[in-house]
This record gives C-alpha cells, structure tokens and sequence, in this order.
C-alpha cells in the first residue's frame, strides 16, 4: 500500500495528465447509442483529474522556488528532446483550475449537448490533457505538442456543436492561433539553436540565457513568442477571434476558452518570456504596458455596447486579461528597476495580482459563461435587451448571476478585486500611468449593473413566466465556482503564498541577467 | 470588555451570519428573519456598547492609544499587508451610532416592511451592510476600508433598487453605485499614491511615514489626501458627485434613514476624520488638502441647501438636507475643527435618521412622498408629530437640542480660520432652518389637501425608535457643549488648534436659525399653501425658485428631460458602439482583411504555380521527351552508312576535343 501511495505521488503529473486519455479511449469503445454510459465515463474520467489535482494542491509545497513533482525521461535524445513535467507555483494552480472547470463543464454538458456526444466527450477529454499539458511541460518540444494539442478539440467543438456561424469561427480561430504558434515554434528553434549544450529544456535554457546580449536575436525570438502569447490571451489588436469564438462555441467550450485556454497566454508571459528572454521583454515593457491598459479600457467600452450577453462577456474577459498584461508589463519594465530591491518588490507584487487575476478570472467568466448558457437553453436567444424583471422569475439564477457580476467588477471579498487590485498597485509604483487602469473599473462597473438592470430589474415579463430556475446539474456546476470566488476573495493568503514564491523566482531570475548593470 | 480579535470579530461577523441566515433560509423564515436579523445585530450592539465603554472610560482616565490587531495577513512581496482592525474613541462612537441606531431603524423596520413579498431578503440585505459598515469603522488599514467602502456601496445599491420593479428604482440603484464608484477611481489611486510614498497601507504606519517625509514626496502626500478624498466626495454625496442621493430615495424609507442618513454616507466624513494626519500633513492651516476639503464642503452645504429650498417630495428634501449637513461636516474638518465636524457626524446621526423614520411614519400614513398633497397630520399622528419637531429643531440648530452645540462648535471653526466659508456656512445654516420649517409647514400644519386620505399614528413598533431616537436628539448634544465638552476630550486631534470659546459665532449662527424659521413661518404656517400647485416662494422669487428646483441643472448622470445632462448618457453609450464599430469594422476588418488577402495570394500563387511550374513540369518533361523522341526518330533511318558517318563525326569531335585540351 505504501508502494503505491508513493508511486502515485511520484507519478501524479502524469496521472493528472494522461487519465483524460483514457477516458477518451473507453469513450471510443463505447457504442454511440449508449449516452448514459459515455456520459458516465465523461464524469468518472475529468472526476478523477480533478481528485488528482486537489491531492496535488495539499501536496504542494508552497515555499518551494523550484520544481516540484518532477518526471523526466528521454524522449528522443538524439535532439535533446524529453518527456519532462513539473509544476510551481504559478502552474500548479491553473492544473487544478482545469481540472475543475473541465469537470464542472461536463457535468453541465447534458443540458446543453444532444448530438455526437460520443466525439463531444472524447474530444472533451483530449482537450483537457492538451490544456493541462501545456502547463506542465518543462521540455519546449512537449510544451509546443501539447499548445497545439490543445487546439485541435477546441476547433472541433466550435465546427461541429457550435452556432450558426461556427464554421468561420472555427477556421478564423484555428487560423490565428496557428499564426502565432508558428511563430513561437521559429523563436524555440532560435533558442534551440544557440543552446550549449544544445536542450529543449525550459529550465536548462533559462540556467544558460543562450540569447544573452545577442541583441536583434534575442528581439526576435521575444517577437514570436509575442505574437503566440498575444494572440492567446488575447491583447489588443489580436483580439477578435475571441468574441466570433465564444459567440459560436458551445456553452462549455466557451468555459475553457475563457477560463483556460487565455491563461496559457499569460502563462508563457510569465513562464517564458519574461525569465527566459529578458532583455526583449524589456525592450517591450512599455507598449506592452500601453496594450495592457488599451485591453482594460477599449475592452470595456466595446462591451458596454454589446447587446449579446456573450459577446459582453468576451470583451469583459479581453478587459479582463488586460490587468494580467499590467502586471506582466510591471515585471519586465527597464534595468534600473532591477538594481533597487524595494522595485524589485514591487514586479513581485504586480506579478502576484497578475496570477491571481488569471484564476480569479478563470473562475469568475467559467462561471459567467456556464450562467450565460442557463438562460440561453431557456430563451434560445441572448439579446440583453429582450430579457427584463427575470429575478422575480428565477430567483437562483438572478442571484448567481449578481453575485458573478459583482466579482467580474471586482468588489472587495470576491476574487476578481484582488488580482486587480495587486497588478494594478505594484504597476503603478513603477509607472504611474499605470493608474489609468481605473477607468477601466468605472466602465466596467456601469456595463456589468446595466446588464443586471436590463436583465433582471423591472417588471417581470410575460414570456419568461414559464422558466424554470436553474437544475440540479446548473446548480452542480455554478455553486463550486461561486464558493471558490468567495473563498478567494476573503482569504486570498491561501493563493498567494502559493503563488509568489514562483514569482519571486522569476523576478530573480531576471534579476540575474538585467540586474548586473 | 477589552476588543480582542475575538470579540472584535463577533460584532462584524454576528450580522454577517444573519445575512446567511437569512439568504439561504429566508425562504423558509418569513417573518422570523427579523427576528434572526434583530437578535444577531442585538448582539453586536451589545459588545460595541461593552467596547465603547471601556474605551471611554480608559481615555477619561488617562492616555489611551486604543485597541489593534490582526485578523489576516495577505503576501505582500516581502511584506505583509496586515488587515486588522483599531478601536480608538473615534471608532468606538462610530460603532455605537452604527450598531445602535441602526438596531432601532430594524426594528421600525419590522413595522414598515410588514408583508412585503421579500421581507427576508430586505434584513439579509440590511444585515449585510451592517457587516461591512462595521468593518469600515473597524479597519486600520487602507485595504479594509477601501473593501468595506465598496461592501457597503453594494449594500446600498441592492437596498435602493429593492423595489426593483418600479424602473426609478433600478435606475437609481445603478446611479448610486456608479457614481460613487467615480470617486472611488479616485481613492485607489490615493491608495496607490500613498502605498509608494509610505511603502505600507496601514493608518499608524501611514501616518508615521509621512511625517518623515522631505521634498517632493511631502508635496505629493497632499495630493494622496485628496485623491483619497474623491472617495469621499463620491460616498458623502458631495459635489459634483451628489447627484445620485436624492435619487437613493426610491429605496425604502428606513434604508434611506440608516444608509443614506447616518451612517455610509458619513463615511467620508469619517474617512477624512480617520486619514487626518495625512491631511493635516505639514500642518493644518498650510494644508492644501484640507483647503480642498473645507471648500468643497462649504459649496456643497450652500448649494444643497438652496436645492432643499424647492423640493416638494418629503424625502428629497431630507435627502438635500444630508448633503448639506454632510457638506457642513467636511466643511468643519477642513476648517480645522476636528472634533465639531465628527460631533456633527455623531449628533446628525441621531436627528436625522429620526426624521427620515419621521417622514416614513408620514408616508406610511398618507401613501404619498408630496408634501404639497398632505398637511394638517399634526392632530392625527401626534407623536410622529412631537418627534419631528424635534428633529427638525435639532436639524436647524436650535438650542439646547444636539445640532446645536455641534453646528455652532463648527461655525466657531470656521469663523476663526475663514471668514467667507463662516459666512457660507452662516447662510446654510439660515437655509436649512427655513426650508425644515417649510417642511413642518407643509406636513403638519395647515388643512388636509389630500379628500382620499386618511391618516393614522403607526404602530408602536414604528413610533417607539421614533422616541428612542428623539430622545438621542435632545441628549446627545451634552456631550459637547463648550463648557463642558467630553466628545471634544474623547475625540480630538493633537496638531488641531485650540480656540477659547467665541460667543458672536454662536450669536450669529442662533440669529440665523431664527430668522429662517420666521421666514418659513411667515411663509408657510401663518398662511397655509391653498391647493397642491400653491407655492409662495415661487410667487416672490419666480424663475430662480424653477432654476432650485431643477437642480441648477447640475444632473450628469442619467437625468430627465430639463436637465443638460440628460444628453450625456445616451451619448457615452453612442461613443461605446461607435468603438464596436471599430472594433467589428477596422480592427477586425484589418484581420479579415489580412486573412482574405493571405488567402488571395496563395490561391492566385498556388494557381499560377500550379500551371507553369507544376502543371508546366509535368508538360515540359513530356515536350522534351518528345521533342528529343522525335530529334532521335530522324537519324533512325535504317542505312548502315549513315550510322557510320554519325559514329565517325562523334569519333572526330571526341579526338578534337582531346587535342584542344592539350594544347597550350
């Protein structure tokens, strides 16, 4: 029993990240007319993940700057190429996020998918080890598989169960991203290239800064890693393949898109670019600022004018993710501010607000997409302004739905006022423009409480008289967010003492190369 | 009882835990959420009342710093942000007025809300926002107050739109949060501001740091004070953010009394009170800030107070009637008087949740807000009656009721330190007792205007805080009447000037108070308005009475038709979908436009290559196949000596071509 207590705990990366496979292959080999039994290997195989990774939560050592939970092996030596995973403090908690928002998306599936649901799953499934792959690999040739492994599904779910304007969606997802991928791959060549000895591996080539001083190099190889996080996250003006994207995909794909699939834009920000090329990140800070705040600003206003409820979500969630780029911003800004510990602090702090407003987000606009969904299986439409009065009709749902909106507009004792608030607050020690992100905040406020308003408020309306308020699966899905968000909001020391101590090894790490001078 | 973390954490929590109560089983609760809310509130109010004691009575007895502590800690780099709480004199009367004054507006609650259809949900609301009130004045750091500030903000936009299906109220709900959320914009940026000058977020060390402070950065610290006071702005209703206030008044009339009365809109009265060090920062009569503060407080006083002037709904004219007050409060602070602005907070407190509980007894009586459709309620509703006229005394600074001696302690302020803001705040004092006479006019005196009507007392459980809090009104005052002021000794701030007392300030501001109630009498009791549109004012003042009652215009947000600012909405959200035309059209369009263009290329090169260089392959290589194929048929001609004489020449050109190589 103790043997294989420890090899679990030796194996759980690989546990987390190859059990949706399998539940993909038992998926195939079950016949398509047997819905209840797919359905049931669907929970039982994103359950489990989700088991694994909140094992891996209390596992965790959180003052641990290094890798922890680490499985190396090679892969293909020749190339230097192995199968090597591990987590920090940064990862760890979007594997856990993924876990959860997978299975919650699939326990809200039924409701919502009648057709294929033999593919929808397996697909389902595949694109949770692409998603939780990418933020577990430590070997660029992995990292790069499961980025694009990640993608495959998400283009079927949008063209196959998607809406009526799926098949552009998808392609101009498919597309975009594919763009920026083929850029990221160039710069991993680049990188690879210049290793001595030459590796793929993410922490071996940040040990060596092959591209240290290397000038128009090292720009290069931050432009197509650039272009690839950009288009992901997505910064302005990379971004309208998100609100086609999620106005077309199905209820739960949308959840992942948002709630994930977007991180892992932030995260090689964070993981790559910023420790492995810091000269170029530093070249960039201001315009990646300046995008960051255009995001938070421009985001707000587009979604202010948005009449669909979902397209209001995407563009809150560009708005959003813009904090994100603050804070990255605050991280990568010039030399000096590397010399100065108490600066130095301050990347820490603004980088802290940047993870958390990642989960923060991923939980709030999963939640924000699964509510958009519950209302759209009732009205078949999302015009905001068709609806109006729905509280007296759904009392749950109003309430939900109120509450997930006062954290996207980040009320203190929600999870979204943190994130903000620490990106915003270490950015602007470094430059105090920064401080323009606070409009965004106004704006936001106003869209989210119009929306309530056209929403729930006035007079109940004859034709929602006959909704039902939410059902067992809705409730399932939305009330584990919802104690998350809450539990983020009033005790956010559980996150971040998770969460800085990578980031403190990032700031370092940068430190080493920039700080010298 | 000493206010360990323990027992701090009960009096915010016990409400807190009424407001989950009450959520998730109001359904089942019904009327018993009062109960659940009055009992849980009751307790807070009883440990604040242990607390406050204690703190008074260790302050009467010598130096006393006040009690701190830690409830969390949040990473913070290499720091930690301690989120604690601190109970000094200050925070010890706001808990009291809080906890208590706010258990009595429950109970008339109790009365007023009976069998509304979400009467568990309106004390879930109710508790909550005690909760968060109370972490506002509790918290000894930046973050608490800025989280509490918002939490309450929420409290009050759930409990102004509570009627949400009348419009007016939904909108006016929306109207609150988002234009105090304007200030706020500011005070995070104060937060930040002040975070990089003093490297912390904690008032003691706040206060600390910034005293060593030389150069540029003491500059800055005064800019800090006044972007942290844009919260405030926002908050206390105060220019040019007071306009969403008069329209918090659709919310139930005990929610206007405890929100929108005594307490959240006094929290920026109590924030300046709490951050003062840092305004008073290098010293009170050189700070900018506090000049900031004192005059947007003057003009708010003055200009609310005209506007309360021609109001005819009996709330509004509270609710103008607050943003006065709260005006005169801030006025105080910036005045330098210190202790007579808070004490203004504390006795307002008092007087004028009585009179907005006063004019829900009224509307509850008469099912209207117009007061030009009531008069002559004195008779039928005597005792709403009596507690009015106290309010309204206290209110217009009547002595020896409690507005006085902090109205008058304020003017003292001022008069020593600013001479036009003494006059300002001597003609809002004439102001506001005129139009609360104006009010009691109309209200009480005269004839019934409304045949349909037909008043009565409220029930006991309405008309007893009524009493509770009238009896606060005249009381309360005593503690800070300049012969022997206690509050003063409790609550004051070292670096604050000390005057001896004055007597022409008090005599001006009573000669004012009583002029405005003669005014009001002459105009309003000794001949009664004759029907609903009878207004005598207008009669001697005409278009400027028209320019008051529109507000002078000054409605920004969201306003109807006569008012400018009823273009400005509509056009920000025309400004928002020209961006979403952009966005759709030019930058979407760009990659649309991109990928057409990619896609163009590549089709017409692939085409292109398609027919010349593959297709052309193909065809070139059978071209010269046959090409070849056909040189070749020629010479198959079948005669042996031609493949000679082919043989031959080959032979020949091979031998010539060794020979010119060798040669030189």
């Amino acid at each position: 029993m103790e043997g294989l207590g420890q090899w679990l705990y030796d194996h759980l990366l690989s546990l987390i990240l190859w059990t949706p496979v399998v539940g993909a292959l038992f998926i195939l080999f079950t016949h398509r007319e047997n819905v209840r039994q797919i359905r049931f290997w669907a929970h039982v195989f994103t359950f489990l993940p989700l088991a694994f990774s909140v094992y891996l939560w209390i596992a965790f050592n959180p003052p641990q700057m290094e890798m922890q939970f680490v499985e190396t092996y090679d892969w293909i030596p020749v190339l230097g190429i192995r199968y090597k995973l591990g987590v920090d403090g940064l990862s760890m908690p979007l594997v856990v996020l993924t876990a959860l928002l997978t299975f919650v998306s699939v326990v809200y599936s039924p409701t919502a998918i009648r057709v294929r649901e033999k593919e929808y799953y397996a697909l389902f499934l595949l694109l949770e080890t692409g998603l939780v792959g990418t933020f577990m690999a430590l070997d660029f040739v992995l990292f790069y598989v499961f980025w694009e492994v990640s993608l495959v599904p998400m283009y079927f779910l949008i063209g196959i169960w998607g809406g009526p304007q799926r098949e552009y969606a998808a392609i101009k997802f498919f597309l975009y991203t594919l763009v920026g991928s083929v850029a990221m791959l160039l710069s991993i060549l680049i990188l690879y290239f210049h290793s001595e000895p030459r590796t793929f591996g993410m922490t071996e080539l940040i040990e060596q800064q092959p591209l240290e001083g290397k000038g128009i190099l090292q720009v290069l190889a931050f432009l197509g890693f650039y272009l690839a996080f950009a288009i992901k996250v997505p910064v302005f003006p990379f971004h309208t393949w998100l609100p086609d994207a999620h106005v077309e995909a199905p209820t739960a794909g949308s959840v992942l898109l948002a709630g994930i699939l977007l991180k892992m834009g932030t995260y090689g920000f964070v993981r790559i670019s910023l420790p492995l090329l810091p000269e170029g990140s530093q070249v960039f800070w201001a315009p990646m600022g300046v995008l960051g705040l255009i995001n938070i600003i421009y985001g707000s206003l587009v979604a202010m004018a948005q009449d669909d409820l979902k397209k209001l979500v995407a563009y809150s969630s560009i708005g959003h993710m813009g904090f994100v780029m603050l804070g990255i911003a605050a991280a990568a800004m010039d030399g000096r501010s590397f010399t100065d510990p108490v600066l130095r602090d301050y990347k820490v702090i603004a980088l802290n607000g940047a993870t958390f407003q990642m989960i923060a987000h991923g939980l709030m606009t999963g939640a924000m997409f699964l509510l958009v969904g519950v209302i759209y299986e009732r009205a078949h439409h999302r015009d905001i302004n068709r609806f109006g009065g729905l509280w007296s009709q759904m009392v749950v749902y109003g309430s939900l739905f109120s509450f997930f909106s006062m954290g996207e507009l980040g009320l203190p004792g929600l999870a979204g006022f943190w994130g903000e608030f620490l990106a915003v607050l270490g950015a602007f020690q470094l430059f105090a423009w920064a401080g323009l992100a606070v409009i965004g905040i106004v704006i936001t406020a106003a869209y989210f409480l119009w929306t309530v308003q056209r929403m729930f408020l006035g007079e109940p309306k004859e034709a929602h008289s006959n909704y039902p308020d939410m059902n067992l699966q809705e409730h399932i899905s939305l009330w584990p967010l919802a104690v998350l968000t809450f539990l983020a909001g009033v005790y956010p020391k559980g996150l971040l003492t998770i969460i800085q101590p990578a980031m403190e090894s990032a700031v370092e790490k940068m430190t080493k190369v920039l700080g010298g001078g | 009882m000493d206010a360990t973390p323990t027992v701090t954490a009960i009096i915010l929590l016990a409400p807190f835990v009424a407001y989950l109560i009450n959520v998730f089983f109001g359904g089942r609760l019904k009327e018993k959420a009062a109960f659940v809310s009055l009992s849980l509130v009751g307790l807070s109010a009883i440990l604040s009342l242990l607390v406050f004691y204690h703190v008074v009575s260790k302050s009467l007895s010598g130096h006393f710093e006040g009690y701190r502590g830690t409830w969390l800690t949040v990473p913070l780099g290499s720091k930690e942000l301690a989120l604690g709480y601190q109970v000094d004199t200050l925070t010890a009367f706001m808990l009291v007025v809080v906890t208590f004054v706010g258990w009595f507006i429950q109970l008339y609650s109790v009365g007023y809300m009976a069998g509304d259809p979400r009467f568990s949900r309106y004390f879930a609301f109710l508790s909550l926002f005690k909760s968060s009130m109370l972490l506002l004045v509790l918290s000894d750091n930046l973050v608490g107050l800025y989280a509490a500030w918002e939490l309450v903000g929420l409290c009050s936009y759930l409990l102004i739109g509570f009627w949400y299906e009348k419009p007016e109220a939904a909108r006016a709900a929306k109207k609150a949060f988002i234009v105090t959320r304007c200030g706020d914009a500011g005070f995070g940026l104060g937060i930040f501001l002040t975070f990089y000058l003093t490297g912390t977020l904690s008032f003691q060390e706040i206060f600390h740091q910034a005293e060593a402070l030389t150069g540029e950065k003491a500059q800055l610290i005064s800019l800090a004070a006044v972007l942290l006071f844009c919260g405030a702005i926002g908050k206390s209703a105060q220019f040019p953010l007071h306009i969403w206030l008069p329209d918090a008044m659709e919310g139930p009339t005990p929610v206007s009394a405890l929100i929108h009365a005594a307490t959240m809109v006094a929290a920026g009265v109590y924030m300046v009170g709490r951050l003062y060090p840092l305004f008073a920062t290098p010293m009170i009569e050189a700070s900018w800030s506090l000049q900031v503060v004192a005059w947007i407080g003057a003009l708010t006083a003055f200009l609310a107070a005209t506007i309360a002037v021609a109001q005819d709904d009996i709330k509004r004219v509270l609710a103008y009637s607050t943003i006065s007050q709260l005006g005169y409060m801030l006025l105080g602070l910036g005045v330098g008087g210190y202790s007579a602005g808070l004490f203004h907070l504390v006795t307002h407190a008092f007087f004028k949740a009585l009179l907005f509980l006063g004019s829900g007894s009224v509307i509850h009586a008469v099912h209207t807000n117009d007061m030009k459709k009531m008069g002559g309620l004195k008779e039928a509703m005597p005792i709403t009656f009596w507690t009015y006229i106290i309010g309204m005394g206290a209110l217009a600074g009547i002595p020896p009721l409690s507005g006085f001696w902090s109205k008058d302690e304020i003017l003292a302020a001022a008069y020593i330190a600013n001479k036009p803001i003494f006059i300002v705040g001597l003609l809002t004092a004439f102001l506001t007792a005129f139009y609360m006479t104006r009010q009691i006019g109309l209200v009480f005196f005269g004839k019934n205007r409304d045949p349909h009507s037909h008043p009565h007392e409220s029930p006991p459980v309405m008309w007893v805080p009524l009493v509770v809090l009238a009896a606060g009104a005249v009381l309360v005052g005593f503690i800070g009447t300049p012969w022997y002021n206690v509050f003063h000794k409790l609550v004051h701030f070292e670096g604050a000037p000390h005057h001896p007392f004055k007597p022409l300030p008090m005599i001006l501001s009573l000669a004012a108070a009583i002029l405005g109630i003669l005014a009001g009498q002459n105009l309003y009791i000794t001949n009664p308005i004759k029907g609903p549109d009878d207004e005598p004012l207008r009669r001697r003042i005409g278009r400027l009475y028209d320019f008051l009652a529109n507000r002078w215009y000054l409605d920004w947000y969201d306003p109807v038709k006569p008012q400018p600012g009823y273009y400005l909405t509509p056009s920000f959200i025309r400004f928002t979908i020209a961006q979403r035309w952009v966005d759709l059209h030019i930058v979407d369009g760009m990659v649309n436009a991109v990928g057409y263009l990619t896609a163009y290329i590549l089709a017409r090169f692939y085409r292109l290559f398609d027919l010349y260089v593959v297709d052309g392959l193909v065809n070139w290589t059978a071209w010269i196949t046959g090409f070849i194929g056909n040189g070749l048929r020629k010479i198959q001609t079948g005669l042996v000596q031609h493949y000679m004489f082919i043989v031959l020449t080959g032979l020949a050109l091979v031998a010539l071509w060794t020979l010119m190589k060798q040669m030189p």
